[in-house]
């Protein structure tokens, strides 16, 4: 579905995505997780055949944006990062012009609306100006318009940020339901929750490369431990000393502002041994490792900044 | 809790150009629906009190003074209706291509699309073209009622002053479009406009000018607007003259359309 090789995009002197491959292939879920300036827009401009790329090679469906823009688009749906929904209109007429802008009858956008507002839960607010909607509210109806031409890839940049955990999960639950119907979705995130619950492969990026690639939780049994003990500590206290402290007792320590991060596969053990060292944490909790973990192995940061 | 057809999807073509151009412009049609009445009113409204004021009321005064050599109605009458429509075309061809590009964002929705630049651009430099046809139209329907186009020729004047409108509408799509945010519209409208509104000759011939000032009367293209608008309306118009006005106009336009297009490429390149 998504071929490229070699893919960049430059600003001027700055390289924003900084010679990528990816293979995309039809009805996977594909992310692109990364911190904020990774590159995953930019990326995701480039595959939504809007932003030329400076260099590399570059097939939707088989065909090259530079010639067929068009008709890729005509083939993709997209969900940006920021809306561009019309505040003026009503929902329902945001659905109905943005169809006839791929060639679809009146009659036809007219059917579509109403089920892609039945889909995205929003039927009763049809007759309704966008303005006033909340975040989640035009979000999904920012999803209910990039379905409007039955696209065969859906390019969703950050759908769930800045909405609330059960606007989110309403989201996720939607778009579940279009993977399943097989449509090829490719995301981008700075969630990793988000990365695991609908990704079934995805890369890390950071600063316009890939760091690591893999399932989700491929990428957890390569690049992390099967579980995580962080100990909290009393803001006046100084943590990097009980870093110092509790050195060479598992593989890998993280030294976080706020709180250390211990890679172990037996939180529980861990844990005593800690305490049998003298070091009185605030708090502990021993959780399975996650993507962000992975993240911070990668980059020696953190995913939400 | 069905959407949309079964897979594999049907393969549907691409609508060509003038499709993917019809469909923009009708976005703007759409959002017209929501303001077109107060347009029309103050379509009327305006050559109405214009025509009141000045053609009259102030023409009285002027024709007493005889130095005219004709009614001042007369005169005024088809300067007003190209100035309106360069007013027109200012208004649709500002803020509304700022907001496109940057506050609804309407062309970047539209990119995402099979749209592209060049259908965006036309689509909207379309209605554009719309609004200015409607305005001139009433405006030549009220300067008719007033008895002030006692030529049939008087119904050219519409096109030309479509032609006038889309001599500036174009050129200043592309300074909006190039502009990183409204504060050049008031310039525009104070240095550009407004001068070019009160010394055009539309409400006394640019020969009263000083001679250096008339010269860049000449040049500016409401000046040619006026003109042939004013040629139409009485049915003075002579051949080569108008000629000479349309193909200025036109090289304006034209010039326009081709900056616009490469300040919405690059603009809308960059602007995610
Ligand atoms: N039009 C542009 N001109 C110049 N630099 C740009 C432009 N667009 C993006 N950049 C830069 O490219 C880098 C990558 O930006 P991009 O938007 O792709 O990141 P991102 O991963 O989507 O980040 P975020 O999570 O904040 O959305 C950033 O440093 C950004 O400042
Ligand atoms: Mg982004």
């Amino acid at each position: 579905m998504i071929h490229a090789r070699g893919l960049t995009k430059r600003f001027g002197e700055f390289t924003a995505v900084d010679g990528i491959d990816v293979d995309v292939l039809r009805g996977e879920a594909f992310g692109f997780l990364g911190p904020n300036g990774a590159g995953k827009s930019s990326t995701m401009r480039m595959i939504g055949c809007v932003s030329p790329p400076s260099a590399g090679t570059l097939r939707i469906l088989g065909m090259d944006p530079a010639a067929d823009g068009p008709a890729i688009r005509a083939r993709l749906g997209v969900v940006p990062q920021q809306d561009t929904l019309d505040l003026e209109l009503t929902v329902r007429e945001n659905l109905l012009i943005y169809g006839r802008y791929f060639g679809l009858s009146r009659a036809l956008v007219r059917e579509r609306a109403d089920e892609l507002l039945d889909f995205v839960q929003l039927t009763d607010r049809a007759k309704d100006k966008v303005e006033p909607l909340s975040g989640g509210m035009k979000r999904r109806l920012t999803i209910a318009r990039s379905l409007i031409n039955d696209p065969e890839i859906l390019l969703l940049d950050e759908p769930t940020t800045g909405l609330d955990p059960q606007a989110r999960h309403t989201l996720w639950d939607r778009l579940f339901r279009l993977k399943q119907r097989g449509v090829t979705l490719v995301l981008t995130t700075h969630y990793m929750d988000e990365a695991e619950q609908l990704c079934d492969r995805l890369v890390v990026m950071d600063k316009g490369r890939f760091v690591a690639e893999g399932s989700p939780r491929e990428l957890i049994a390569r690049y992390s431990t099967r579980e995580v003990l962080e100990l909290r500590f009393r803001a006046d206290e100084d943590i990097s000393v009980y870093g110092e402290k509790l050195a060479g007792l598992v593989e890998r320590i993280e030294v976080l502002p706020d709180r250390l991060l211990l890679y172990t596969d037996n939180g529980d053990r861990t844990t005593e041994e800690v305490h049998a060292r003298g070091v009185r944490p605030a708090g502990t909790l021993v959780r399975r490792s996650t993507l962000e973990d992975v993240f911070l192995r990668l980059t020696g940061r953190t995913l939400v900044d | 809790m069905t959407t949309t057809t079964a897979r594999p999807v049907q393969q549907r073509p691409a609508p060509g150009s003038v499709r993917r151009t019809a469909a923009a412009l009708e976005y703007w049609l759409v959002q017209y629906r929501t303001v077109w009445r107060g347009t029309v009113v103050s379509g009327v409204l305006t050559p109405v009190l214009f025509l009141t004021a000045m053609g009259v009321g102030l023409g009285a005064l002027v024709d007493d003074a005889g130095r005219l050599g004709g009614e001042y109605l007369l005169f005024l009458a088809p300067g007003l209706m190209a100035a309106t429509a360069m007013q027109t075309a200012e208004f649709e061809s500002t803020y509304p291509v700022m907001g496109g590009i940057k506050w609804i964002r309407t062309y970047h929705a539209m990119l995402a699309t099979p749209l592209g630049v060049a259908d965006i651009l036309l689509g909207h430099l379309l209605f554009v073209a719309l609004r200015v046809l409607s305005v001139a139209s009433i405006y030549l329907l009220v300067i008719a009622l007033f008895g002030a186009a006692p030529s049939w020729l008087a119904l050219a004047a519409v096109p030309a002053a479509l032609l006038t409108g889309m001599a500036f509408s174009a050129p200043i799509f592309a300074f909006s479009a190039g502009n990183e945010n409204d504060a050049g519209f008031a310039a525009l409208e104070r240095f550009v406009i407004v001068p070019l509104f009160l010394f055009s000759g539309t409400f006394f011939p640019v020969s009263q000018l000083p001679d250096a000032i008339e010269w860049v009367a000449y040049v500016t293209p409401l000046w040619h607007g006026v003109e042939l608008c004013r040629g139409l309306v009485l049915g003075t118009a002579e051949l080569g003259v108008s000629v000479a006005h349309v193909g200025y106009l036109t090289v304006c336009t034209v010039v326009g359309v081709a900056a616009a297009y490469e300040t919405f490429r690059r603009r809308l390149e960059k602007t995610g």
